[in-house]
């Protein structure tokens, strides 16, 4: 989805806020609430990919102002609540916040955690070197491909291996296994002429985010108009 | 219980503290009941991750890697076994760390910024900073701005290389030894590795007085493909 949380390449968030001598955790409640979503994913009362799709549904003015582990409460209280895993009437006079729909929300807790490798093995359609153009969409649902990198060409660094595509998986949509690229992209590709020669930015990438640079006539998807023929 | 689809315009910015507090025990102890979370399972898990784990292990793997050239091929091939010799405790299953090496001329650092996702395992759980808006919106496209913000200005002519960490891959820079820790053994090494150069948002002075920078063309090597 094209949400709030996309924050690559935004402007307006003013000065990086730093602390010296930072704990790990500010207050009890943000202790408790790391284990209790660690906790919940091990029980695989909902993955990895369903939880990080959660956080991005918190309405953007709350996501904006919320504390790092507020977003983790209202996530995860959210997904138990959608999957009746909890009932409103258990909270007891705490009002949760209400995620924004999904399009294609799983109904049953779901069994597969990004954590865990799929079994199997799937074909890699790339190697190191290939140039890829990442795919020009914008998903209602759950995307690991940020709005900064797509309709852009790319060069593939490396396979990083085999892992379900969060696209299916944070919508009960089962496990697709799929290679995942190093993808690099010139700072030039990204932000135009203005940007640095000397700068890159590297993403990893599913490979159905990704299209092979000159493919677009020949495997009939259309091309995005950038691939250089 | 009725419910009011507007909750959230108006639960904002004057939500204390001590309300989150309050949810966060609420759904503690709600699922606690329901047998769905196991107290003790829990404190020991935010043990590990507030005491076990932290930059003092990404440090003591670099600091291994400056001193033992077999160990740095090894972290630099493969670094999830490598870390592993080292015997911190274990990431989440299926996270793979990869490890990327400065050099005079290339400045890696890392990001995410869709999310959050850093290398717990040897970094532990990420500052505010890491996780703030602003640097995930700029990291991207003003990453020499970025590391400026940090106190560290990086020569023109140094290539910087963002790694937006996307999918379940996790990246932990290998910052370049500075000069002035060649009597230095690996324990003391270890001690000068900062948090903010694993990440790449910074590099390291050397121990005492910080000598002048170096300046372009200064005669390290500096290819690298």
């Amino acid at each position: 989805m094209n949400g709030v949380h996309d924050l690559g390449g935004m402007h307006g968030f003013g000065p990086i806020p730093r602390e010296d001598n930072e704990p790990v955790f500010h207050a009890d409640w943000e202790r408790r609430m790391y284990g209790i979503a660690r906790l919940l994913m091990n029980a695989r009362l909902f993955n990895l990919d369903e939880y990080r799709h959660a956080i991005e549904r918190i309405p953007p003015p709350i996501y904006l102002g919320a504390k790092y582990y507020e977003k983790w409460a209202i996530g995860a209280t959210g997904l138990l609540l959608e999957k009746g895993i909890l009932k409103p009437s258990e909270l007891k006079g705490i009002k949760p916040v209400k995620l924004n729909p999904t399009y294609s929300m799983g109904a049953k807790p779901s069994q597969a955690s990004a954590f865990h490798r799929p079994p199997g093995v799937a074909k890699a359609r790339f190697k190191p070197g290939d140039k890829v153009v990442a795919r020009n969409v914008n998903p209602a649902g759950h995307t690991r491909l940020p709005r900064y990198a797509r309709g852009k060409r790319g060069t593939i660094q490396f396979d990083e291996g085999v892992f379900p595509l969060p696209d299916l998986n944070a919508h009960g949509g089962g496990v697709l296994p799929q290679h995942v690229y190093s993808v690099r992209f010139t700072a030039r590709e990204l932000w135009g002429e203005k940007a640095s020669p000397r700068e890159s930015v590297s993403l990893d990438l599913w490979e159905a985010y990704l299209e092979p640079l000159n493919a677009g006539r020949a495997n009939g998807r259309g091309s995005n108009g950038r691939g250089r023929r | 219980m009725a419910t009011n689809r507007h909750d959230h315009e108006h639960h904002r910015h004057d939500e204390s503290e001590s309300d989150v507090a309050l949810r966060v025990k609420a759904l503690e102890s709600l699922l606690t009941s329901k047998g769905l979370l196991d107290s003790q399972a829990l404190d020991m898990l935010v043990d590990t991750y507030e005491n076990r784990v932290g930059p003092r292990n990404g440090a003591k793997v670099v600091a291994r890697a400056w001193t033992d050239p077999g160990f740095k091929k090894r972290l630099l091939e493969d670094a999830t076994a490598a870390v592993n010799e080292l015997g911190f405790p274990p990431g989440p299953e299926g996270i793979n760390l990869i490890v990327i090496e400065n050099a005079p001329k290339v400045h890696n650092m890392v990001v995410c910024t869709l999310c959050s996702c850093y290398p717990w395992s040897v970094l532990g759980l990420p500052p505010v900073w890491y996780k703030s808006t602003a640097y995930r919106a700029r990291s991207v496209s003003d990453p020499r701005g970025v590391i400026s913000e940090f106190g560290t200005e990086l020569d023109d002519d140094v290539e910087i290389r963002v790694w937006d960490s996307s999918a379940e891959v996790r990246y932990l820079v290998l910052p370049e030894r500075p000069a002035g820790t060649e009597g230095m053994s690996e324990a003391e090494l270890a001690e000068i590795v900062t948090r903010d150069s694993m990440i790449g948002v910074a590099k390291l002075s050397p121990p005492k007085r910080a000598a002048r920078r170096r300046r372009a063309g200064n005669g390290r090597a500096e290819h690298r493909a």
